[in-house]
């Protein structure tokens, strides 16, 4: 989108104004905000290495716990890591992937859904056809499968979360599609003799940008989780390359024993998702105008019911 | 539906390595590991090994498995099957029936203490990995107050598991049906009925839950073919469950071909049946849907 600076202006404005009236919106972007910095900055953020240690710092209690010490605040876990740099490590491998799998199958799946939905007739039933039966998939089943057959790497992880990811931004894009092509401006702009390419993405697209965002962020959500349970089944990334959820799987024997090694990795994933879908809360509501109408004037009723009855 | 997923998960199980490796041991000749590959047929071109198992499947003849030595595979997913249907059912039994009556308190008093309870809880449960929700459980439950034990043993050991399959679910349905019964309490004939002087347990439990209950079917479904379709297999092995979660982690590693194909086979006909019976359910709750 090739925005001039009055539209981009118009468009934006009422989106941060409606930041500071929603608290848990606020509250999830500052703190995905934090950390993502911590993220890009973990080498200078991290006391320690992700694979730093020995036997001889094994097993030290967290700050809270019995001979903890601020020297390792997470504590450490049996191999002797310091849990706290392992997880901001972690949190830097997981949002890179997560980053990735959303622009990519966001790219992939809005061009599909925005060349079916305009082109229309048996293209469109061919292609659509094609992503109701990859929906029907059990998904997970074939992801591990093919973890199984091109193994643990980030880049691997990428393209098989990508690759189950992608069809949920086709079928969106294309009903937007369809229910914006028969728009008069639409129809006005083919008669002017708009080429196609100008008619997708100068007066269709820009129609997608709340749905799409949203969608975006919610399934940046679904892609960490969806990382961290691969990983847990032993199906993710390998030694010495760490994640949200290799570390979350590391506890896994020590559930009995020392139950903080999966209690600490499942409360930094929970917050993080948390985060993000505050976020995509706030945007939901923030770049939609309908909706912005609908919560002023929720207020307003609110605020004249309030006033009445005094 | 069916026909695709098996083309696909063939050639992807035919991509993951060689099961001779995994059946014969290290010091195995050479000669030894090709006169096993032909006596399994792997040595053939790929298209000639689809047409075989195309065929023997038309005949229900799913093959042998090659980790569980000479035993037909089906045979080995219907001893695994009960475990996941049980864990299925519980699971879902209990997620349908909470996440009704919860969505509906919360509807009946929008913006009151129950409904903003229940919408942070499902906020927070669906923030967390599901492994994280099924180990909490066993921490608190197991380990700390030592009501229920884990792993085999009386029917009392399958209550966490469902839970921990429950849990999620109930979050994503609850909101659902908080919403969906919102908007119908506020349309014109709950208004009508309430002029009329319909009592108001009546209009919500007879009017408003069956047409709010349409997009609670949909969603229902689709948890039913979700768990149904692998994703089982965080609980199972976190309670260390042999269901057919575990097994086909098990397949997978061990790289038992046919056994893959059974199980993904087997659950391909599971989905279909299940959306079968969606469009039967629906047909009951709206008697506007024709079945096509």
């Amino acid at each position: 989108m090739e925005g001039r600076p009055y539209e981009v202006r118009a468009a934006t404005k009422g989106v941060f104004r409606e930041l500071l009236s929603d608290k848990a919106g606020a509250f999830g972007i500052i703190l995905l905000g934090i950390l993502v910095l911590v993220a890009i900055f973990a080498p200078w953020v991290a006391p320690y290495g992700p694979t730093e240690g020995s036997l001889s710092t094994a097993n030290i209690n967290p700050v809270w716990g019995e001979g903890g010490s601020w020297s390792h605040i997470l504590g450490t876990d049996p191999q002797g890591y310091d849990m706290l740099s392992r997880l901001i490590y972690g949190l830097r491998t997981t949002l890179l992937i997560a980053t990735a799998v959303v622009v990519i199958a966001g790219t992939f799946g809005i061009a599909v859904g925005l060349f079916s939905g305009y082109k229309g007739g048996r293209t469109d039933r061919w292609i659509m056809g094609y992503v109701d039966v990859q929906v029907a998939f059990p998904g997970l089943l074939i992801a591990m499968i093919m973890i199984a057959v091109i193994g643990g790497s980030k880049l691997a992880l990428i393209f098989v979360l990508s690759f189950n990811g992608w069809m949920v931004y086709a079928r969106m894009t294309r009903g937007v599609v369809l229910s914006v092509k028969e728009q008069p401006y639409v129809e006005a702009a083919e008669l002017v003799g708009c080429t196609p390419k100008r008619i997708m993405f100068r007066h269709i697209l820009p129609n997608l940008v709340s749905a799409i965002s949203t969608l975006a962020v919610l399934e940046f959500a679904r892609i960490i989780l969806a990382e961290a349970t691969l990983s847990f089944l032993g199906l993710g990334l390998v030694f010495p390359d760490v994640s949200l959820g290799i570390v979350a799987s590391a506890g896994r024997d020590y559930i009995f024993s020392t139950p903080r090694l999966i209690i600490i990795p499942g409360i930094a994933i929970s917050i993080l998702v948390m985060s993000v879908n505050f976020a995509a809360s706030w945007l939901r509501v923030a770049l939609d105008p309908r909706e912005r109408d609908k919560r002023f004037a929720a207020s307003a009723i609110s605020n004249n019911g309030s006033g009445a009855g005094q | 539906m069916v026909f695709g997923v098996t083309v696909v998960v063939f050639v992807a199980t035919r991509l993951i390595g060689d099961p001779v490796n995994f059946i014969l041991p290290l010091s195995a000749s050479l000669e030894q590991r090709e006169q096993l590959r032909a006596d399994l047929g792997f040595d053939r071109p790929i298209l000639v090994q689809f047409w075989d198992y195309i065929t023997d499947v038309f005949t229900l003849d799913f093959g042998t498995s090659t980790k569980f030595t000479n035993e037909e595979t089906i045979d080995v997913v219907f001893r695994f099957l009960p475990k996941t249907l049980q864990l299925v059912a519980a699971g879902m039994l209990v997620a349908f029936v909470v996440s009704l009556v919860l969505g509906m308190l919360s509807a009946v008093k929008p913006g009151k203490i129950t409904d903003k309870l229940l919408v942070g809880l499902s906020l927070i449960g669906l923030s967390m990995p599901q492994f994280f929700l099924a180990q909490i459980l066993i921490v608190l439950f197991s380990v700390r107050f030592g009501w229920v034990q884990i792993g085999p043993g009386p029917w009392t050991h399958m209550i966490l598991p469902a839970v921990a399959l429950a849990l999620p679910a109930i979050g994503r349905l609850a909101m659902t049906v908080r919403s969906a019964m919102i908007d119908e309490l506020n349309s014109q004939y709950v208004k009508a009925a309430k002029a009329k002087g319909m009592r108001r347990k009546r209009i919500i439990a007879v009017h408003a839950l069956r047409n709010a209950s349409i997009p609670f079917v949909t969603l229902a479904g689709w948890e039913f073919i979700r768990a149904l379709a692998g994703f089982t297999v965080v609980v199972e092995g976190v309670f260390g469950l042999n269901g057919m979660g575990s097994l086909a982690i098990l397949a997978i590693r061990e790289r038992d071909f046919f056994l893959i194909q059974t199980i993904v086979l087997v659950v391909a006909v599971m989905v279909v049946l299940i959306n079968i019976l969606i469009d039967l359910v629906y047909k009951t709750v709206d008697p506007r849907v024709k079945l096509g």
